[in-house]
């Protein structure tokens, strides 16, 4: 394969690329889903193909192709750098990729039990198992159990001497259970939010989290939601987020915001740009002093864990905002370059047929000193809320609305009534600065996020939030009505 | 890209590695080019080759699939050995109704030789134009300009072989200034359909128009919604509740309500597969013939459409709406809908308003509650007051809660013309048109 990668790089440079890279991707998956103790879905899948990437007078191209044959090799080579032509002719400042990217090695996923070794009949088990456990519980419709696999070898070079391989492998997986009862619907999943938490890691992950130990529990809640009292509509109060929450809210708030190409403007047409201009550098109250936000992609667990970027940049960790203060993007060598700093490995493609964008890594709010416990003891009045349902944000990354699962009202320090159609909504800066409490490490869970979508054709990124619960003041809640 | 005849070789060397097995198999082969633009340069410009074959293997009622895009004899080896392996794995499933048996479904033309032609010149020259009238106005133009081709195939061993080729194209442009912005959309299967100047000159415009925007309260609206808001409500309609299986799970905003009039006598809504002033498919991924389908008509829910799996547990007939196979867990969707267009203007919509907002789109919408399909979402590129029949001024935009049930209820007058836009999601293509409805609930501002 080195062959047929080293060709490409040959011939981008002989037809007048200043830079080129190549990718020679295989992804395979594999994917159970039970429902109502019915095998839904057993499907095994397998993509691969190359892409490259050419920059040519400044101008970029890109062509990809499923055949890794020597002749395929050169007429995509030959169409990327026609393409990077056809990008000259609109074009502005010649792109700058900044220092030379000459990484070498390789990367493999730390696991205990490969989850593609197992046979296929033990993983149904521990779905049937979660799915019978859900059945005992009288009033729910639907039971879903699901497990999602994935195992992707890549191999990248560059003109500028890197040479990168590496495996990485992921686990997801969960359980769901829907009650209906009038116009009420009510779902409750576990350990994540639709049934599905993924790290990067083996078949012990999912063995961890217990599926069937936690179905009895999520089924009754969905049965107890029906007729548990609605969510408080358009009142203030205080917010604790339980960690499955609040790793889509930094996922929302925190890591979109702090893309640079949405800074810059290049997801300006689809996902949009960002209120995080760069001006704001080291120079902006994001959020409260408790707030810590980092981006790694080297933390295990996390589904931004990785050898190297998908510009041979290595895996590293970089604080995004510090005791409050917004001190950092997320980058890539074009955008880094831009910025008069060095790219700290975000660039991610979603395939072999995707050009590498920024993409979160993991993006992670770091621990607080609270026990959970004293947490709710200590806020008088306030909701409880966790596990997401719904999740709409703006343009700019300001205005938010989340819907969660499930609610429950704290009374004088005490966690009180189960509320059902939670939601709250604020302002990005406003609502992190109201950010008072955040629990300790012994709450903090790296939670995975498999679908991502940003860029134009679509990608669907993988990405990880570390998190644990922590309270938010004067929130607006309910806002369903 | 592959011809009919190889593409039965193919499908027959899959087939006859089951050895006897039923199976069911789409092949797809398909190329696609984007040239995106941002800032008024071209700053990613791609295209991709593939193909993919997905196969189901049946052992009596145990079903496995797998899928690959390595159609050499090993891949393609492979493939039968983890779908079959997959299957022996697999529970039986008890209402798995069995393969269909070949049926005559009428060819459609949606291929165009010029579209699948298109060079990243030409595309480059496209998108210029709009850059350059967005640089005359001292604005930022973005946005991407696609073309690409693909053959379909439908095959199974009771004798189903479905071919189908298209074309597609989609021209889409953000323009912005510090304080506003427009955008313009267009769907086609022939690329020259697409007026890109055109609808550069609308975002251009809608940019222009949008400076200095006013923030006003939330509340309760009057809106007139051009056609990209009303495709986000068509579309939110279809994902919540127009396949059986969300009527079965208990989860549509049909569920209970097949027959009463829920939506205003102006609401017409079906899904026709072969209507060329769509994105044309015959068939389904199950190789049935497409159905056209009435979801509602005047304002009165018909009923869902089905694939054979949820149409055998309601004791219907498939209407030709089965989902890919590594989508068949979403159920049936329709995939080429269409609203009854009405006859008012724009113009006459506003001129008909004593209070109200007229709104370009809706952003980043997401269900809230599945009863009555309550949506939340921003508004996005371009937010109008209209007071007295007249705009008056651009708006901040601003967060909505509305359930798109009411909102279809509350329709008050249907836009003359319908447009054609194809969804980033499976490729579902929605022809609507603008909506002007009372009682709009918006619940908050942006900054």
């Amino acid at each position: 394969m080195k062959e047929l990668i080293m060709r490409a790089l040959d011939l981008a440079q002989s037809r007048g690329a200043q830079y080129a890279d190549v990718r020679v991707v295989n992804n395979r998956t594999e994917s159970i889903s039970v429902k109502d103790g019915i095998v839904e879905e057993l499907n095994s899948s397998e993509t691969e193909g190359v892409g490259v990437r050419v920059l040519v007078n400044g101008a970029w191209g890109f062509a990809s192709s499923r055949n890794l044959t020597n002749e395929e090799i050169d007429h995509i080579t030959s169409q990327a750098v026609e393409i990077a032509h056809a990008s000259g002719l609109v074009s502005g400042e010649k792109v700058d990729l900044g220092p030379k990217v000459t990484s070498q090695g390789s990367y493999q996923t730390p696991l205990k039990i490969d989850p593609f070794s197992l046979p296929l009949e033990d993983k149904l088990a521990v779905l049937m198992k979660a799915d019978t456990e859900m059945s005992k519980v009288q009033g729910v419709r639907t039971r879903q159990a699901n497990t999602s696999l994935v195992k992707e070898h890549k191999q990248f070079a560059n003109t500028e001497g890197a040479y990168t391989e590496q495996t990485i492998v992921e686990t997801g997986g969960g359980i769901q259970a829907m009650a209906v009862g009038g116009n009420e619907i009510q779902v409750r999943s576990y350990p994540n939010a639709f049934a599905r938490q993924q790290v990067t890691g083996g078949w012990e992950a999912l063995l961890s989290w217990d599926l069937p130990g936690n179905a009895q529990r999520v089924a009754s809640e969905a049965v107890a939601l029906l007729t548990a009292d609605p969510c408080p509509s358009n009142i203030t109060t205080s917010l604790i987020l339980g960690g499955s929450q609040l790793a889509l809210q930094v996922h929302e708030s925190c890591g979109h915001p702090t893309e640079l190409d949405r800074v810059y403007g290049s997801e300006a047409a689809y996902a949009g740009t960002s209120f995080l201009t760069t001006e704001k550098l080291d120079n902006f109250h994001y959020g409260s002093p408790v707030v810590n936000l980092t981006a790694d992609s080297v933390r295990p667990l996390g589904l931004g864990t990785f050898g190297w970027d998908d510009e041979g940049i290595p895996a590293q960790s970089s604080p995004l905002v510090r005791e409050g203060l917004f001190v950092g993007y997320l980058m890539s060598r074009e955008t880094a370059t831009k910025l008069g700093r060095y790219s700290n490995g975000c660039m991610r493609a979603s395939g072999w047929n995707r050009i590498p964008i920024i993409r979160m890594v993991n993006v992670s709010l770091e621990p607080g000193t609270w026990k959970l416990d004293d947490l709710i003891a200590d806020t008088e009045d306030g909701i409880y809320m966790d596990s997401n349902r719904s999740w709409s944000i703006d343009d700019k990354r300001y205005n938010f609305q989340f819907g969660t699962e499930i609610g429950y009202e704290i009374k004088q320090g005490k966690m009180g009534r189960m509320l059902r159609n939670c939601t709250y909504t604020g302002i990005t800066p406003e609502f992190w600065n109201s950010c008072d409490a955040i629990c300790n490490a012994d709450h903090w869970v790296m939670w995975g996020t498999p679908n991502c979508g940003k860029g134009q054709p679509g990608q669907t990124a993988h990405t990880g939030h570390g998190a644990a619960p922590a309270r938010f003041r004067n929130v607006k809640i309910g806002v369903l009505k | 890209m592959i011809e009919e005849k190889e593409a039965r070789k193919i499908t027959d060397a899959i087939l006859q590695r089951c050895k006897g097995n039923p199976a069911e198999l789409t092949l797809m082969y398909y190329e696609a080019s984007l040239t995106r633009f941002a800032n008024n340069i071209i700053h990613q410009n791609v295209t991709e080759r593939d193909a993919e074959v997905t196969l189901r293997y049946f052992i009596g009622k145990q079903i496995g699939t797998a899928s690959t895009n390595r159609l050499d004899q090993a891949g393609l080896d492979e493939l039968v050995e983890h779908a079959k392996s997959n299957a022996k794995a697999s529970p039986e499933d008890p209402n798995y109704p069995g393969l269909p048996e070949p049926e005559a479904y009428q060819c459609v033309t949606a291929w165009d030789q010029p579209t699948a032609d298109y060079t990243p010149e030409k595309r480059a020259r496209a998108v210029g134009a709009v850059c350059q009238m967005a640089v005359e106005k001292g604005l930022n133009a973005s946005g991407a300009l696609s073309n690409g081709s693909s053959d379909l195939v439908v095959a199974n061993t009771h004798g189903v072989f479905t071919y189908h080729r298209t074309t597609n194209a989609d021209f889409q442009t953000v323009v912005m200034s510090d304080d506003s912005s427009g955008r313009a959309q267009e769907s086609a299967w022939k690329v020259d359909d697409l007026a890109v100047e055109a609808l550069g000159k609308d975002a251009i415009e809608t940019a222009v128009r949008g400076h200095n925007p006013i923030k006003i309260d939330p509340g309760e609206y009057t809106v007139v919604l051009e056609h990209y808001a009303t495709d986000d409500i068509v579309s939110s309609l279809n994902f919540y509740g127009m396949g059986a299986q969300a009527l079965q799970e208990g989860r549509s905003w049909m569920n209970d309500r097949i027959g009463q009039q829920l939506m205003s006598i102006m609401v017409s809504i079906w899904d026709d597969g072969l209507d060329v002033r769509g994105t044309p498919l015959p068939f389904d991924f199950e190789g049935v013939p497409k159905q056209r389908v009435d979801i509602v008509k005047q304002g009165v829910v018909m009923g869902p459409v089905y694939d054979r799996y949820s149409g055998a547990k309601m004791g219907k007939p498939s209407t030709g709406h089965a989902t890919p196979i590594n989508f068949r867990g979403f159920g049936p969707l329709a995939l080429n809908l269409f609203m009854a267009p009405g006859d008012a203007t724009i113009e006459e919509m506003i001129a008909s308003t004593k209070k109200g907002l007229y709104i370009n789109r809706f952003h980043y919408t997401r269900l809230v509650h599945p009863h009555d399909c309550i949506i939340t979402g921003m508004t996005r590129d371009g937010v109008f007051l209209i007071e007295d029949g007249q705009v008056t001024s651009p708006v901040k935009n601003l967060r909505y809660t509305m359930p798109y049930v009411k909102a279809l209820a509350n329709v008050e007058a249907v836009g003359k013309a319908a447009h054609l836009l194809v969804g980033e999601f499976g490729g579902i293509s929605t022809s609507v048109p603008a909506l002007k409805i009372n009682g709009w609930n918006f619940t908050g501002s942006t900054v």
